[in-house]
Formats: structure tokens, C-alpha cells, sequence
């Protein structure tokens, strides 16, 4: 469960990104791509090669929900709502607890990349509980 | 048989040339008992954890990260037989210590985060899908002789 230190910490490595949700976005789609290939098999429709418009696009729309998800910590089943019935019905990413974990993992690295030793212990605790919570938000409606 | 290409090799030894393995080994455990709480049932003879400075203080935790990191170097002299090089461990983590091999996969993504923090933008794309397969692999190794 997010504690009240675990959503200033997550505030406040969010704020320290500003202006590079696009590159953030890219990075981590990139990076998970080419760590865990099968995660390419749901953009069949994309030109997946580094530094693609689809990949920029596409990270900055991930990016901006997970903004959208820290300024409503507090309700992140209704703050993501339609993304949840979007992975669930359309999307059906396979299965959310498992394929989110690759994006989870390639998004902390990205931050941990871009803030060094900030990226402290809490910090990553806190990130973690967070993108288990969006994760676990949108596998609501699977079944 | 697993196949290693030439610049995966590389990108295995460069980043290992400039691990600490006191220091990462420490980090990479401590960080661990914090992000996932429940793993410190496998430590309740190491003293006081509980709370992060305590853990990152223990020197029980740090010197157990030690040993862990240095075991992993193991599977880094011996890439073509990563199952081999781990048998006797895995044994050991299914028969004495009891380990649930998921633990091994949390630790390797967690010291995949520590590079990350430690080598920032030479912890390229290329360099962390070598080290995910390198710790997909000694996880999947560790796992291997459990019945």
C-alpha cells in the first residue's frame, strides 16, 4: 500500500522530470523492446526501430497516463479507469501482472539512469509500489 | 546452449571490470529487504532491519551481498555453463535454505536498478538487455535443481 511518504517520493521524482516525459517515454519503450522481445508481438502495427515516431509517440501517451496516475494517488482505480478497460478489452495484454512488470522494470531504469544516486532506496521502493498498483489497477476488469 | 555474441561478452566484462562487488553486492541485497519486505524471512539472525538506514547499515546485509555479488561473478568467468557453475547452489537454495526461486529474479532486476544508478548513461539499452538475459539466466540456474 502507497504510505504518505511513498506518494511524496514518487511527486516528487516525477517533478524532477519535467519537459522529459517524451524522451523518458521513448527510452523505456526502447529499452523493453529490446530486453524482453516477445513484449514487441502487440505493435505488429509499429516501426519498432530506434528512435521511431510510433516508439516517441507512443512512450509520451504511456508517460503522460503514469502522470496522470501520480496526481490522483489517492484514486488510481478511477483515475485510470479507461485505461483499464482498455487493456482489458481491447488490448489484452497478457497477463498485466507479468508483461507491466517489463515496462515497470525498463521505466526504473530509465529514472535510476537519469538520477544516479538520488534513485535511493525509498525512492525505488516507492516507484516499485506504485507501478504494481497502476498494474494491478489495470488488470481489474480482466476476468 | 546459450549463445553469447561477441558484443554482449563485451558489454558483460566492461561493466563488470568497474563493479565494486563489496559495494554493489551490499546495495543490490539492502535494496532487496526494502522494495520487497517479505524477503527478510530468510534473515531473521541479521540484527536490526527495520528500516532502511538500519538495513543499509547492517553489516550482516552488506557482507552477505558481498558473498551473493561474488558468487554472481562465478556465472561471468563461466557464461558457457552458467547451470553447471550454479548446480550446487541451486541445491543448496531448494534443500537447506529453502529459497523460492522468484526471489532470484527480484534480486537480479533489482541489481540491474543499482547499475543503473551507478554507470547512469553507459547503462545503455544494448548493455541492460545483456545484463537482463545474464540475470534471467543465473536465476533460471538457481532455479534448476529445485524438486
Amino acid at each position: 500500500m502507497l504510505t504518505a511518504e511513498d506518494k511524496k517520493l514518487i511527486q516528487q521524482v516525477w517533478g524532477k522530470m519535467g519537459g522529459a516525459e517524451e524522451e523518458i517515454g521513448a527510452d523505456t519503450l526502447w529499452r523493453m523492446f529490446h530486453a524482453y522481445p516477445p513484449t514487441k508481438t502487440y505493435f505488429p502495427h509499429f516501426d519498432l526501430s530506434q528512435g521511431s515516431d510510433q516508439i516517441r509517440g507512443h512512450g509520451k501517451k504511456v508517460v503522460a497516463a503514469l502522470g496522470t496516475a501520480i496526481k490522483n494517488l489517492d484514486n488510481l482505480s478511477q483515475a485510470l479507469s479507461e485505461l483499464s478497460n482498455l487493456h482489458a478489452y481491447n488490448l489484452r495484454v497478457d497477463p498485466p501482472c507479468f508483461a507491466l512488470q517489463f515496462l515497470a522494470q525498463c521505466l526504473q531504469v530509465v529514472l535510476a539512469v537519469r538520477l544516479g544516486k538520488e534513485y535511493t532506496p525509498e525512492v525505488h521502493s516507492a516507484v516499485d509500489k506504485f507501478m504494481s498498483a497502476v498494474a494491478a489497477v489495470l488488470a481489474e476488469k480482466y476476468r | 546452449m546459450v549463445h553469447w555474441s561477441a558484443e554482449e561478452k563485451q558489454l558483460i566484462a566492461g561493466v563488470w571490470a568497474k563493479v565494486s562487488v563489496e559495494e554493489c553486492g551490499a546495495e543490490a541485497l539492502a535494496r532487496l529487504l526494502i522494495v520487497y519486505p517479505w524477503t527478510q524471512r530468510f534473515f531473521d539472525n541479521f540484527g536490526n532491519l527495520s528500516s532502511p538506514t538500519a538495513i543499509v547499515g547492517n553489516p550482516k546485509v552488506r557482507a552477505h551481498g558481498k558473498k551473493v555479488l561474488t558468487s554472481f561473478g562465478e556465472a561471468i568467468k563461466n557464461l558457457d555453463n552458467i547451470k553447471g557453475t550454479f548446480s550446487k547452489l541451486s541445491e543448496l537454495h531448494c534443500e537447506k535454505l529453502h529459497v523460492d526461486p522468484e526471489n532470484f529474479r527480484l534480486l537480479g532486476d533489482i541489481l540491474i536498478i543499482v547499475l543503473a544508478t551507478h554507470f547512469t548513461k553507459d547503462f545503455t539499452p544494448a548493455c541492460q538487455a545483456t545484463w537482463q538475459k545474464l540475470v534471467g539466466l543465473v536465476a533460471h540456474a538457481l532455479a534448476h535443481k529445485y524438486h
